[in-house]
């Protein structure tokens, strides 16, 4: 089953387990098509040195390399490469995108092919203007080719886990003794507080002291509102410190 | 819910790391198959981290944690639920006698309308220059169809007694007409996904040149010239450019069939097979035509005869319309 929430594509799979895709912007597919672009020309130009020191084989069938050279190279290299690398080229490789069936399926030949000599009706009248089009108005931001092929391309965003020993001390953590309440923060807190206190905790210096202290209130207030620690955990706790140990316990793993 | 986290990700993370492994090595390798046991441990490893990311989602706050086994789950479900084949497919060579005439077969309607445009648009462009002759820059208005048919065969028939015009250029001659007849020919089908508006006046333009072009040498008299010149490369040239335009149809009506129960996106997966059947044929026979029209469709008399050019022409086309109707009638796609 499929669904589109905003700018992802959400599957869920026969086994009840819904997963999502999120989906490549605009811009980045641009650049990735540009530095693409830029890879058949540095490839076509190699070619056409080689073809040149052909001198042995003659002008006309240096001619005739070239011509097919070209045709090859600029039709076969989103298709090879698409094959090879599981939907990427040097650009969308560069750039994180990927392309990937619409059904969260294998991608297969036919689509990486379709899709691929699909491309001439996306440029009309120029510059993808037609493609660019049809992508802004379709909820899977599909160009026609990914339309016919029925593939969309994806982000593969490098999430980055923050690195929570930048913010750990060495002190004896009393919210540790407390697995259920760490685990009841993991399901309650959302991702943005946990990512806002830990900015706030790496740039303490940064603040004006009241301004900091009032900050830290607040938002231990927050935490302890979702989990509420014994007393006993938390009584010689400042609230930087509290801080610290949530993100601590709510992180702990091997 | 899982109340140790700690305890939770060192249970599962060995599970994670064989199956992207795993993955890993199917990705490498887009051809690979798994013998049975492997197939078996990644179905196994695919339901536990299925398991394990739907637990996960009740943790808001383990965005990296979360992303990552879905990423897994994501990558193993494609490989796992894709019943399609993912291979190339069988020989060219069984490819190209069953394959791509069963294809031209199945959507003859499609040819037909095809074909039928490329001619609706012939018989406006004879008709246009009939009504104004002074229009003939503007429906032919490139290269040596300029000149007057008199005065093109005069020149063409007189540079070859002397030399041989196209001597040095004739592989690199050959090797332009495939390339760009071929591009043609996929553009043509490629605007089928304008709902077969771009598909139609394509092949209407193309019909219209012919049909200005052929018009203009038959009134003048040079009927045997323009067969000689055209059928030997034309014969196989202009279906192909139909056939572009049969595969664009294809398209066009997987688009348009909206009574179907069926989805947009599953009308035109069932067509793809056959759009590309279609396309790969147009390329080879492109690459014919290319061959021909350097090497045969350019010299004329008194090297070559007109009648034998046309006899070759017309077996070509023979061979060509026998090859579709017959090639592929009792195998199984």
């Amino acid at each position: 089953m499929r669904a589109i929430e905003a700018d992802a594509l959400r599957i869920r799979t026969p086994e009840g387990v819904t997963f999502s895709l999120p989906l490549a912007g605009p811009v980045r597919r641009c650049l990735a098509m540009i530095l693409d672009l830029f890879c058949v020309g540095v490839i076509m130009t190699t070619i056409g040195y080689l073809v040149r020191a052909l001198s042995l084989v003659g002008d006309d069938v240096a001619g005739a390399l070239y011509y097919l050279f070209y045709f090859v190279v600029s039709t076969g290299y989103g298709i090879f490469l698409e094959w090879r690398w599981r939907g990427q080229t040097v650009g969308k490789r560069a750039l994180r995108l990927r392309v990937v069936d619409a059904e969260g399926l294998r991608l297969r030949p036919t689509q990486i092919v379709l899709r691929n000599l699909l491309r001439p009706v996306d440029t009309l009248p120029v510059l993808y203007l037609l493609g660019g089009a049809v992508s802004f108005f379709n909820q899977r931001r599909q160009r026609l080719g990914d339309l016919a092929a029925g593939t969309v391309v994806i982000y593969e965003a490098a999430i980055a886990e923050p690195d929570f020993t930048r913010i750990a001390t060495a002190k004896f953590n009393s919210l540790s003794a407390y697995p259920h309440l760490a685990a009841r923060l993991r399901m309650r807190v959302p991702p943005a507080w946990i990512a806002i206190t830990f900015e706030a905790l790496l740039r303490r210096d940064q603040f004006d002291p009241a301004a900091r202290l009032e900050l830290y209130r607040e938002l231990a207030g927050r935490f302890q509102a979702e989990a509420d620690f014994p007393p006993a955990a938390t009584e010689d706790l400042s609230d930087e410190q509290y801080l610290r140990n949530v993100l601590e316990v709510m992180a702990r793993r091997r | 819910m899982i109340v140790d986290l700690e305890r939770f990700v060192a249970r599962e993370r060995p599970f994670w790391q064989e199956l992207e492994h795993l993955l890993g090595r199917l990705d490498a390798d887009p051809e690979r198959t798994l013998p049975m046991e492997d197939a078996l441990r990644l179905h196994y490893l695919y339901q536990r981290g299925g398991a394990g990311l739907a637990k996960l989602s009740a943790l808001p706050g383990e965005t990296a944690l979360r992303s990552y086994v879905e990423s897994l789950v994501s990558r193993a479900y494609g490989q796992i639920h894709e019943t399609r084949g993912h291979h190339w497919g069988t020989s060219v060579w069984r490819w190209f006698t069953v394959s791509f005439p069963q294809a031209f077969r199945r959507r003859r309607r499609e040819f037909a309308l095809s074909a039928g445009l490329l001619f609706l648009g012939a018989a406006f462009g004879a008709f246009a220059l009939r009504v104004d002759p002074s229009a003939k820059d503007s429906l032919v208005g490139f290269g040596h169809l300029k000149q007057t048919p008199a005065e093109r065969v005069a020149k063409e028939e007189k540079e070859q007694s002397q030399s041989d015009r196209m001597a040095g250029r004739k592989t690199s001659f050959s090797a332009e007409l495939m390339t760009h007849n071929t591009r043609v020919a996929i553009l043509t089908c490629a605007l089928g996904m304008t709902w077969g508006f771009g598909t139609t006046i394509s092949l209407f333009y193309n019909g219209v040149i012919l049909g200005a072009v052929a018009y203009d040498y038959v009134q003048a008299g040079y009927t045997r010239f323009l067969l000689g010149w055209l059928l030997p490369h034309g014969s196989v040239e202009i279906p192909a450019i139909l056939l572009g335009g049969q595969a664009g149809f294809v398209l066009a009506g997987a688009l348009l069939r909206r009574r179907e129960r069926r989805r947009l996106g599953e009308r035109l997966r069932q067509v793809t097979p056959d759009v590309l059947h279609l396309l790969g044929g147009v390329a080879i026979l492109l690459v014919w035509a290319g061959m021909v029209e350097a090497f045969f469709s350019q010299y004329h008399e008194p090297i070559l005869p007109y009648d034998l050019k046309i006899a070759v022409g017309l077996l070509e086309l023979f061979c060509l319309l026998f090859f579709l109707s017959r090639a592929g009638r009792h195998a199984r796609d």
